[in-house]
């Protein structure tokens, strides 16, 4: 336990615990409005955010938060109540996709070539590389998010569930799916620096479907989501120190993998009403 | 991933990069004077039709997201079997196809069950692609080579990689034939058609296995995150601008075909990835084809 000592095991810890208290959050509604896509979207969009930003020169997290957010507005504005299309999605992403291959050419070129890893980094993420300063703000950053999915919870869960009831009661149903589409976008900008843009994507998922496995009440669930999320990325943080050739990425999905495929089998139908 | 770099070193070393001469003969005969160059267009052309193909009947049957974790899984695929030593070939298979079988083993209750079902595929992709980054973490050798793992390289195809590409296509394109007319209609209307007797579960699992196959395939030319590209547009045009299956079908084709050869062309003549065109060009024909029909 003296790896508990050093400054980086401490920045990780930070940014990694309230990073996966926000995908917790989010990935729990993610999930219970099948919006698992649009996140996969969402993780590739920070790719080419990230790249962009390093090929023109500016701070990485700038094109992380810019690049997710806008898609996110975008993907709520274009689509029906806020929910897109799987194809407008899958076609718009690709593109992405292929534009941040560019991204990653020129920044190659214009750094001469001693760059392969800043790519690699942005797809699978390096938690242990996070300044004081950044794990701050990356902290500081998901306990607002975290603060924005509780507030909006009770409606949200509301809206999800029921949609045409929630909208008849007056609820802005629009506004809120809006409203999560970007606390999700951040959200990805967010794990994208824990565990990268490729990766972030099973942060979302799996505490958020192992929850919805284990219990049918909302709030359970909710809470379960985010408290797997964070036990998931200690276990993970712990699991590198201990086996470091192990990069800290995959032992995080490994242990969010594990926990999924154990709720899997404990409660092999499915639970939702 | 040596035998791109050598291919890339001897391409840049005859030619920093070669002139566009506006006369289209002289251009292709130069180009094609490359066997790397014969082989890519051989290797695109198979590509195209084959994810042309297998994507129209993804995107009718709303399985793009299916579809895009397959195309996901096939770079653990070829990370790990460099790590252990045989060709990536085998590593895009036995991944895809093994991936597409635990997608298809989802146990499904209805139409209530999206939602479940589609953090179980995310979670598959998510851990696949970590285990991807395991393998080149582990293989240090490779590092370099994890960009032309994810995004393709037109560099460096052989012949038998297209010779194998070509059993692979036709194999897939005739199960599909074969299977094409119950799988439309279970497609459409996947009630009724279990009440006619075709067996849904089964076409399902074939389905999905032929979609693997096909992404392990179409991997190794455009890399694997863009493969879906591939996949996913030209079928997504076709079925905006008409609603007869035969039509769009052969429309779909068209346009993957077109796609390929207009990024490979662009990409011989500029420095930036093949991906970024293909991907380019294939979106831009998706908004010209929206506001098309949007104006009509």
């Amino acid at each position: 336990m003296n790896g508990l000592v050093q400054p980086f095991v401490q920045h990780a810890l930070l940014a990694g615990t309230a990073i996966a208290l926000a995908a917790g959050l989010v990935g729990y509604f993610l999930v219970l409005r099948a919006q698992v896509f649009t996140g996969d979207a969402l993780s590739h969009v920070a790719f080419t955010g990230a790249l962009a930003a390093l090929a023109l020169g500016y701070d990485l997290r700038l094109g992380l938060f810019a690049a997710t957010i806008g898609v996110a507005l975008l993907i709520g504005l274009l689509g029906r109540q806020g929910r897109a299309d799987d194809v407008v999605i899958g076609s718009a992403f690709s593109w992405i996709l292929g534009l941040g291959a560019f991204c990653l050419t020129v920044y190659a070129s214009s750094r001469g070539g001693a760059n392969g890893d800043s790519g690699v980094r942005v797809l699978f993420g390096s938690i242990f590389g996070l300044s004081s300063g950044q794990a701050l703000v990356a902290a500081v950053v998901a306990a607002v998010i975290c603060l924005g999915m509780l507030l909006i919870a009770r409606p949200l869960l509301f809206a999800s569930t029921d949609e045409a009831v929630a909208g008849a009661r007056g609820l802005p149903v629009r506004l809120l799916g809006l409203l999560f589409l970007v606390l999700a976008g951040a959200c990805a900008a967010e794990a994208t620096q824990a565990v990268g843009s490729l990766l972030l994507l099973g942060l979302l998922a799996a505490p958020a479907g192992a929850a919805h496995r284990l219990t049918d009440r909302p709030y359970h669930a909710l809470a379960l989501s985010a408290g797997l999320a964070v036990a998931e990325m200690w276990a993970g943080i712990a699991t590198t120190l201990a086996v470091p050739s192990l990069p800290p990425s995959f032992a995080i999905l490994a242990a969010a993998t594990a926990v999924y495929v154990l709720a899997l089998l404990r409660h092999p139908r499915t639970g939702r009403p | 991933m040596l035998s791109a770099d050598t291919y890339r070193a001897s391409y840049e070393a005859v030619s920093a990069l070669p002139a566009w001469s506006w006369n289209p003969f002289a251009d292709l005969r130069q180009m094609w004077a490359f066997p790397f160059m014969v082989n890519a267009f051989r290797a695109g052309t198979i590509t195209a039709v084959l994810a042309g193909v297998t994507g129209w009947f993804m995107v009718l049957r709303r399985q793009s997201f299916a579809g895009h974790t397959l195309s996901a899984v096939a770079f653990p695929g070829a990370a790990g079997a460099t790590l252990i030593g045989v060709s990536a070939v085998y590593g895009y298979f036995a991944f895809c196809v093994a991936a597409a079988l635990v997608i298809a083993a989802i146990p499904r209750s209805g139409k209530a069950a999206g939602g479940t079902e589609s953090a179980l595929t995310g979670t598959v992709q998510a851990f696949l692609l970590a285990c991807g980054f395991l393998f080149t973490a582990l293989y240090k050798g490779l590092l370099g080579g994890v960009d032309a793992i994810l995004f393709g390289s037109f560099l460096g195809i052989t012949t038998d990689q297209v010779q194998l590409l070509a059993a692979v296509a036709v194999i897939v394109i005739g199960a599909l034939a074969v299977i094409g007319r119950p799988l439309l209609f279970a497609s459409v209307d996947p009630d009724a058609a279990a009440g006619r007797g075709v067996r849904v579960r089964l076409l399902t699992v074939l389905f999905l296995v032929l979609l693997g196959a096909a992404t392990a395939a179409a991997s190794q030319i455009t890399g694997t995150l863009l493969v879906f590209a591939l996949l996913v547009t030209p079928a997504a045009i076709a079925q905006l601008l008409t609603a007869r299956p035969v039509r769009s079908l052969l429309l779909t084709v068209a346009i993957a075909l077109s796609v390929t050869w207009l990024g490979l062309l662009v990409a011989y003549y500029s420095p930036y990835p093949i991906g970024f065109y293909v991907t380019t060009f294939a979106f831009a024909g998706y908004i010209l084809a929206r506001l098309a029909r949007g104006s009509a």
